[in-house]
């Protein structure tokens, strides 16, 4: 701490206060020796966020460790799931999961541009904060819920009037056969799928209409100013604004539908090797670990399905980075 | 030409259809499951859900222990969440956001954002409950703040962002060490968006279920003692749904629609406590 009368040469006399007991006699500098230590603590917690990560990583290889050098590569090409001969192969989950990922992001894409575009282009500024309030609010509802909506209302609906009219009309031994066959109780690939995309439809609705809000006004009044339609402005001149951010936002909703746990476990029916058509009852990784974590007695079973939590992880965390990535442009 | 107005146009009225459409379709999506959650729900749910711990089948009961023990856990984790998580958010807003390793602790964070909840699962299984011999509530409370964290250090750091820097200069220049700056100007301007944080935060856990069901495992009776296998809302719902007993499904739906209203009002009040001033 410098001395007032030193900084101002001496000429003007500094109050008496500042010179009685030193730097504690100033009232707000009490307590700066705390100020390092408490750098270190946010330091600290960034730091353990960094490290709650990693060890979840770690721990998911340790403990997966047994099974993968147990089965070698074909963990990952065999669709044998027997825990009764203790044999494991997690092909069937891995197919499982990207199928039903990429379904759901397939039904849920257009429809959340679709909500976007209409949001920030067509819907009245009254009702667009409610609209939006209420797509948000879809975005809270918990996985279990419509895992349980799934399962008593939604599957036995889309039995009825899906899947026992398209298993009907289906000629026999053609390929539309092959796709349909299946128990039509509803617990399938594709209500799976459909529930994936209601879970992850809001989010990235939500997601997408923060991106095509940061378009700037400019930009689109330019367009309107030559004569576009609103179908030319989105199309040629919004979405190729933020071309490589809806790369990101897909990623993202990939992401969720990739990971996503409840829901799914309630509707896809839980059958371990490949999905055989459409409407078979399938499992996704998420589902599998759900099911039988708390039932694995043997080790090699635990280990098994760790090992299902480390691709698992895998799979997410590459695709979550690669958005993330996408998206840093933009602070969306 | 005329032809190619009108294509244009129709075009252009088909699109707009579709984007209405999509938007109608999604409303209809909430509001069928809100419907179905309050018809389903509304009829098993009277005084003996909430007095009550959870029945064998065919006997009477309500939800008490699975209440009781989400609050429990929820309460902690949020407790646990706040602590790491308004400090990591500070650190970035505050100190290292603009490093290189403040970098990679953001992207870090965001990708902890949407993992999935089961491998959180999975972890604390491996950290606290194998190496410890048993499922207890204080497991589950620790990976549901693991879930709660990145959202409040996010909401935390953007909320601090917001502050206009004369607020910070002002404090410094008064002669105030930094950390008093952050606590009693910086936090204080910032209550809002911190609880926000919170709250979003609390919503997210609520309704967890995957990380509970390897690490507080369920617990048939009323119990305080979070040392041991407690009950949760989210796992009974889980188990009772997936039974066969009608009056045990009745339950798990009576509990689903303790849950969504909670959580839905939480997020309702989270969303207008900061209205549009930011998006975490």
């Amino acid at each position: 701490m410098l001395d007032v009368s030193e900084v101002t040469g001496g000429g003007i006399v500094p109050p008496p206060t500042l010179h009685q007991g030193g730097p504690a006699a100033i009232p707000h500098a009490k307590g700066a020796w705390f100020d390092p230590v408490f750098e270190g603590l946010c330091f600290g917690a960034a730091t353990l966020l960094l490290a709650s990560l990693s060890g979840l990583v770690i721990s998911l290889a340790i403990g997966g460790w047994p099974a993968l050098s147990h089965f070698g590569l074909s963990f990952f090409t065999s669709t044998t799931w027997n825990p009764v001969d203790d044999v494991y192969g997690a092909a069937g989950p891995i197919v499982g999961t990207i199928l039903t990922a990429f379904v759901a992001l397939a039904i849920a894409l257009p429809l959340a541009i679709g909500i976007a575009v209409y949001l920030v282009e067509f819907c009245p500024r009254m009702l667009a904060r409610s609209v939006s309030i209420a797509v948000e609010l879809l975005a809270g509802i918990p996985s279990i819920v419509y895992g349980m909506w799934g399962l008593f209302v939604f599957a036995p609906l889309f039995a009825k009037y899906v899947q026992m009219p398209l298993i009907m009309h289906a000629a026999p031994g053609s390929l539309a056969e092959k796709l349909f066959a299946g128990v039509p109780n509803g617990a399938n690939i594709v209500t799976a799928s459909i529930i994936l995309a209601i879970m992850i439809l809001p989010y990235m609705a939500t997601v997408l209409r923060e991106l095509l809000l940061t378009v700037p006004p400019q930009v689109r009044e330019a367009a309107y100013g030559l004569g576009c339609t609103p179908f030319e402005v989105v199309t040629s001149v919004i979405v190729p604004y933020v071309r490589r951010e809806l790369v990101g936002v897909v990623m993202l909703g990939l992401g969720r539908a990739l990971g996503e746990t409840m829901a799914v476990t309630f509707v896809i029916g839980n059958a371990h090797g490949f999905p055989k058509s459409l409407f078979a009852s399938g499992s996704t990784l998420a589902s599998t670990i759900a099911n039988e974590f708390t039932e694995a007695t043997g080790e090699l079973h635990t280990s098994a399905l760790i090992a299902l939590g480390l691709v698992l992880f895998m799979i997410t965390f590459s695709v979550l980075a690669l958005a993330r990535a996408l998206l840093s442009t933009k602070k969306v | 030409m005329q032809v190619h107005e009108l294509r244009r146009k129709i075009v252009d009225r088909l699109f707009t259809i579709a984007c209405f459409g999509a938007t109608v379709l999604a409303l209809v999506a909430l509001v069928f499951i809100l419907w179905s959650l309050v018809i389903q729900g509304i009829g098993s749910l009277d005084l003996h859900v909430f007095t009550q711990s959870t029945p064998a089948p065919g006997s009477q009961g309500g939800l008490l222990n699975a209440i009781v023990g989400s609050l429990m856990m929820c309460m902690l984790a949020m407790i646990i969440a706040l602590g790491i998580g308004i400090l990591a958010g500070t650190w970035l807003a505050e100190y290292g956001g603009r490093t290189p390793y403040g970098a990679v602790v953001r992207f870090m964070n965001d990708v902890l954002l949407s993992a999935p909840s089961i491998l959180v699962g999975l972890f604390i299984y491996e950290l606290l409950v194998r190496p410890f011999h048993g499922f207890s509530g204080y497991a589950g409370a620790v990976a549901l703040a693991f879930l709660a964290t990145p959202i409040v250090t996010r909401t935390t750091e953007d909320i601090l962002n917001l502050q206009p820097h004369t607020l910070r200069e002002a404090g410094i220049a008064l002669g105030t060490p930094q950390w008093r700056v952050i606590r009693q100007i910086l936090w204080r301007a910032a209550t809002a968006g911190l609880v926000t944080g919170g709250l979003l935060g609390f919503a997210r856990i609520s309704g967890e279920t995957a990380p509970l069901l390897f690490t507080a495992l369920n617990n048939q009776f009323f119990s305080l003692d979070m040392g041991h296998p407690t009950a949760s809302l989210p796992a009974v719902i889980f188990q009772y749904a997936l039974s066969a007993y009608d009056d045990w499904r009745r339950l798990a739906w009576a509990g689903s629609l303790i849950i969504a209203v909670v959580v839905l009002s939480i997020s309702i009040i989270g969303r207008f406590m900061t209205r549009e001033k930011f998006k975490p």
